[in-house]
């Protein structure tokens, strides 16, 4: 009882040995990349690879399950890579790359894995079963664990099929619905440790899925797998940062609309005694819509700035810019009417899921509907 | 509106009210979503054909062609900036003052009314318990006051104070943001036209020729236009489309296109839009160099330059035109230039030739249906995709004035295992081309064809090609006599037809000649009839070209073939000639973008303060806490303006602090 009254030690005195320890192992990663490969690289790149260390190990100190995450991902990586020995034909020979770890396996692996985590959750869920939900967690943290295992590998890939090829795999809709697949899985790992609350993922992994099928069905039907080169348009630096900031606020919306389901039917009595307190329900789709309009609004910031250099203006009003404005606006309104208004509830579960249509028609629908200047993602 | 109520507080009310915000944000989001929907700036006639005369004024008038530069949209972003700044005007001063404060003057009445309070009871000295309290707030990262009452100590602490400056950190970006995106906008301008001092231009006249009244000085804060230079050529204005015209905007200095390069990766796809510059002042000093591409612009004198497009500046062809009305198969050579025209006379009549566009590289996909590929494999390789040479588009104009345009190939390209030299025609610009095959000889050349033309119209030859036709077509024994001339009557008779009106001719006669239970073994007669024929004529003109004759292999029945449909489609070619291109000089042109923008540093610092403020708002969590000691017992209340579940958890986590603190020696 003597703990309540202590003040917190500070952060940095918290941290463990591993804490640290996972830290030089990414200072070395980055060195010996920078070391390898700095030649390839711009001021710009160096940047963002030393940027990244600090903000893998503060997102590993603060969240502890990031470590082993990031070193199993990074891993797995390097072994695909090490595997490749430069030759991309080496992916139908060796077996680690056919079947596991060459980024097709690993973002197939992945789909099925996010499949099976949906049933267990749902298992979880009716059957009121804590292993099923475990399960559940595993599974979703594999599929995670192997969605940005073949991020990497595909970026290395790119390069394989050609120096003048190569680039970040967030530069058509094959590749970001993987990383919104990892983002979204992520962020619910996350609230699901925060509150404890399993029973959110039956939901949750459901528009997970529904990416899932998108992914298949884009793969066997349309081909989009395959590593095209960048169009020049999207030859920049800002494309790194902003398409990633952006899915950080499409998954949070997905995570908030899923929860607005869930709290209608829980405030109809559905599924209400498996389902977490109501309250918890709002509070977690608020920290998802603030966390995500936030994001939302650095990837339109971002957007912005790239739109500067590409397009030469900031604001074209563009059908895209315009639409994510409109999903800003949204969002903005949502935040008033629960921090303003103070509004909780009905309105505000039924507001988020509205806007995760409007979101899906920004992200989706404007590519498909309207004609504009952005070149990636045609159907 | 009360009578006492001045008329300008209650205008000040309205617009600082929070509701009159959110009303502008919801129309202003109407505004935006009728912009991507109906598609802005096209040409006025699209927008006539897609509505009718009446919706298309009636749109017009609204300004919906143009929405987000229409006077009522600007008007709504300006009130929203007015609104926003009140607002913030209006909540500024109380929100320091509570940032400042510590609500030190909290009655013990109106704690005992709060939500999340919680009593002890305790047997220590109140000062000593409240030094306690306070060390342990501190802890917890509150800054406290400790204010004596009367028989006992009030503990006032907060934290998060943060919060309210993101409010106002937030709010000021977003009129930051409007004022600067409004500086960038059109507004000047639009407050000089409605002053009558500027005027749109909508004749398509040489730059140098438009007047004053729709020309803006170098001096012009901001704009946004574009030019097209071709290679070795300069320009120092730029086009600003305004409506369904224009204005030209002088610039300050003179831009000249060194070259222009387009570079493709191994699978076709564009790779590299680059343009090398020269910037000269008004005088033609040299004041530097730059290369510039997309996503890498360059910046001059507040003037940023970007490469948008290409086009075209003007390529020099070199063509030779057959005449599809002779029956001679000579060429005769015709000089053109894209974006020019030369007249062309056939007969009485005078043709207008008007280059449109010349392609150096056309990417097509030949092949058809792409094969599946493997869904493990990240490597796409598709051979379908050629680069199929050069092409040039040109609109031939009828002394009527009406106009087809054609897309004309120069090198064969290999279709179904066959060389064709493809044409493309259509009537509109929005169409798709119909392209017609011509099929290319063994030396790949469109020659052979049209010699074979050349013999199958003109009547003159037919005889000798029915005689050879007949006496190929029967034994030794019976050549010469009534069989033969009867033969040779129908071959002549089917040679002159499909010469006048190719297939439908034919058609047209079988239809209203033989009885409907015969026609498909007729038709197929004649097919074969005209076909072993067009084989003589064949020979006939190769023969009198000097060439050798043709081979009896597949290939040739094949040439036959192709040779016929390709004669036939010509009478729907709607051009008189058949423009072959020989030779060429290609140059392009950049299309730059430039624009002038003062407003955008003021919009990246508003964006700065956003998310500063944002995060501020979300992430920092104003909390409240105070703790009245008085002998015996103490009382903690908590509070914060936006209850969450952490608030509860915090709640009591406190609470059971103090109970700790009060209870322990
Ligand atoms: C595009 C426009 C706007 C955006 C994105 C925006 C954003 C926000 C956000 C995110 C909050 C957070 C809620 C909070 O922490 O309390 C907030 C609060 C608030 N907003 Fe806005 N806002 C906008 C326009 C306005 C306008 C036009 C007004 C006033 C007329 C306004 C008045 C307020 C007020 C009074 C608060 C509460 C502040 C507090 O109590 O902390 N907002 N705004």
């Amino acid at each position: 009882m003597e703990l309540a009254l202590n003040a917190p030690q500070p952060f940095l005195k918290r941290l463990s040995m591993f804490d640290w320890l996972f830290t030089l192992v990414l200072a070395v990663g980055a060195g010996y990349a920078l070391n390898l490969y700095g030649a390839y690289m711009d001021g710009y790149d160096k940047g963002m690879l030393i940027a990244t260390v600090p903000a893998l190990a503060w997102l590993g100190w603060f969240w502890k399950p990031v470590r082993p995450f990031v070193l199993v991902a990074f891993g797995l990586a390097l072994l695909a890579i090490y595997f490749y020995q430069g030759d991309l034909a080496r992916m139908e020979q060796a077996f680690f790359l056919k079947y596991l770890i060459s980024s097709q396996a690993a973002i197939m692996w992945m789909c099925a894995l996010i499949m099976f985590a949906t049933i267990a959750y749902w298992i979880g869920l009716l059957a009121r079963s804590p292993f099923a939900g475990k399960t559940g967690t595993a599974l979703t943290w594999s599929a995670a664990t192997l969605s940005l295992t073949g991020l990497l590998v595909r970026w290395y890939e790119s390069y394989l099929i050609g120096p003048d090829v190569g680039h970040i795999p967030v530069s058509n809709l094959y590749e970001v619905f993987v990383l919104f697949v990892l983002i979204t899985a992520l962020m619910y790992l996350y609230y699901e440790s925060r509150y404890q609350q399993k029973s959110m993922g039956a939901f949750v992994m459901l528009i997970i899925s529904a990416a899932v099928g998108f992914i298949l069905w884009y793969t066997f039907d349309r081909q989009a797998h395959q590593i095209q080169p960048l169009v020049p348009a999207l030859q920049s630096w800002w494309m790194k940062i902003h398409v990633p900031a952006n899915f950080v606020g499409y998954g949070a919306f997905s995570i908030a609309a899923m929860l607005g389901i869930a709290w209608l039917l829980a405030s109809k009595g559905i599924l209400a005694s498996r389902l977490p307190k109501p309250e918890v329900l709002d509070d977690v789709m608020y920290k998802t819509i603030a966390i995500g309009f936030a994001f939302f609004t650095i990837a339109t910031i971002l957007g912005a700035m790239w739109a500067a250099e590409a397009w030469g203006g900031y604001w074209s009003w563009d059908p895209k810019e315009t639409w994510a404005l409109i999903v800003w606006l949204n969002y903005a309104a949502w935040l008033h009417l629960r921090l303003v208004k103070g509004l909780r509830g009905k309105v505000l579960a039924w507001w988020a899921i509205v806007g995760i249509l409007v979101t899906t028609f920004a992200f989706l629908g404007v590519n498909m509907f309207l004609s504009g200047l952005h070149s990636y993602g045609e159907l | 509106m009360r009578a006492d109520e001045p008329f300008g507080k209650a205008l000040y009310e309205l617009f600082s009210s929070m509701r009159f915000a959110i009303t502008l944000l919801t129309l202003l989001a109407i505004a935006s979503i009728i912009g991507t929907v109906l598609k802005q700036a096209e040409p006025y006639n699209n927008y006539i054909i897609q509505f009718g005369p009446y919706w298309f004024e009636m749109f017009r008038l609204l300004g919906l062609y143009d929405v987000y530069h229409a006077g009522w949209f600007l008007i709504i972003l300006t009130f929203l900036v007015a609104s926003t700044s009140l607002c913030i005007y209006r909540n500024a001063p109380g929100m320091v003052k509570e940032m400042r404060n510590f609500r030190e003057h909290v009655t013990e009445q109106s704690l005992a009314a709060f939500s999340h309070k919680h009593a002890v009871q305790h047997g220590q000295d109140t000062q000593a318990l409240a030094d306690k309290a306070v060390a342990y707030l501190q802890g917890q990262g509150f800054r406290s006051k400790l204010i004596p009452r009367e028989n006992g100590v009030l503990v006032a602490a907060k934290r998060g104070a943060a919060s309210r400056l993101g409010y106002l950190l937030a709010h000021s970006a977003i009129v930051l943001i409007c004022i600067g995106g409004l500086m960038d906008g059109n507004l000047v301008f639009k407050a000089q036209q409605l002053l009558g001092m500027k005027k749109i231009e909508t004749r398509d006249i040489p730059q140098s020729q438009v007047p004053e009244i729709s020309r803006l000085t170098p001096e012009n804060l901001s704009f946004r236009g574009s030019v097209q230079i071709p290679e070795g050529g300069s320009a120092d204005v730029v086009f600003l489309n305004v409506a369904d015209g224009y204005l030209v905007q002088d610039l300050p200095f003179v831009v000249q296109l060194k070259e222009f390069r387009i570079e493709h990766y191994s699978t076709g796809q564009p790779k590299l839009f680059e343009s090398d510059l020269v910037l000269l002042d008004r005088q033609g000093n040299k004041i530097r160099e730059a290369t510039i591409a997309v996503n890498k612009p360059l910046i001059h004198d507040g003037v940023a330059i970007y490469q948008a497009s290409f086009g075209d500046g003007g390529s020099k062809l070199n063509l030779r035109g057959w005449n599809l009305f002779s029956p001679a198969a000579e060429a005769f050579e015709v000089q053109g230039a894209v974006h020019e025209s030369t007249r062309l006379s056939s007969g009485e009549a005078e043709y207008q030739l008007e280059f449109t566009d010349f392609r150096l590289f056309n990417i097509e996909n030949l092949g058809g249906e792409t094969p599946r590929q493997n869904a493990m494999s990240v490597k796409s390789d598709n051979k379908a995709l050629h680069n199929v040479g050069p092409s040039y588009q040109v609109k031939v104009r009828n002394p009527r004035g009406e106009a087809n345009e054609y897309h004309n190939y120069m090198l064969p390209v290999t279709l179904d295992g066959r060389m064709y030299v493809l044409s493309g025609v259509r009537e509109t610009p929005n169409d798709p081309f119909r392209y017609l095959r011509l099929p290319a000889d063994a030396k790949g050349g469109i020659e052979g064809f049209m010699r074979l033309r050349a013999v199958l119209m003109n009547p003159a030859q037919h005889g000798e090609i029915t005689r050879r036709f007949a006496e190929g077509a029967l034994p030794p024994g019976e050549r010469g006599g009534e069989l033969q001339s009867r033969l040779e009557a129908s071959a002549g008779n089917i040679l002159r037809l499909f010469a006048q009106g190719g297939y439908s001719a034919l058609g047209q006669f079988v239809e209203a000649n033989i009885a409907e239970g015969e026609r498909q073994q007729a038709t197929e007669t004649f097919l074969r009839i005209l076909e072993l024929s067009t084989y003589e004529a064949l020979k006939l003109a190769n023969a009198q070209a000097g060439e050798p004759p043709p081979a009896t292999d597949d290939a040739t029945g094949f040439f036959i073939r192709d040779s016929l449909n390709a004669f036939s489609d010509l009478f729907f070619y709607g051009a008189p000639v058949y423009l072959q291109l020989q030779s060429f000089e290609q140059i392009q042109a950049s299309g730059l973008q430039m624009t002038r923008s003062p407003g955008k540093n003021l919009v990246y610092f508003g964006s700065l303060l956003l998310v500063l403020g944002i995060f501020a708002m979300l992430y920092v969590r104003e909390r409240r806490a105070w703790i009245v000691v008085k002998p015996g017992n103490a009382l903690f209340a908590y509070a914060t303006p936006r209850k969450t579940v952490d608030f509860e958890q915090e709640f009591a986590k406190h609470s059971q602090a103090i109970e700790q603190l009060a209870t322990k020696e």
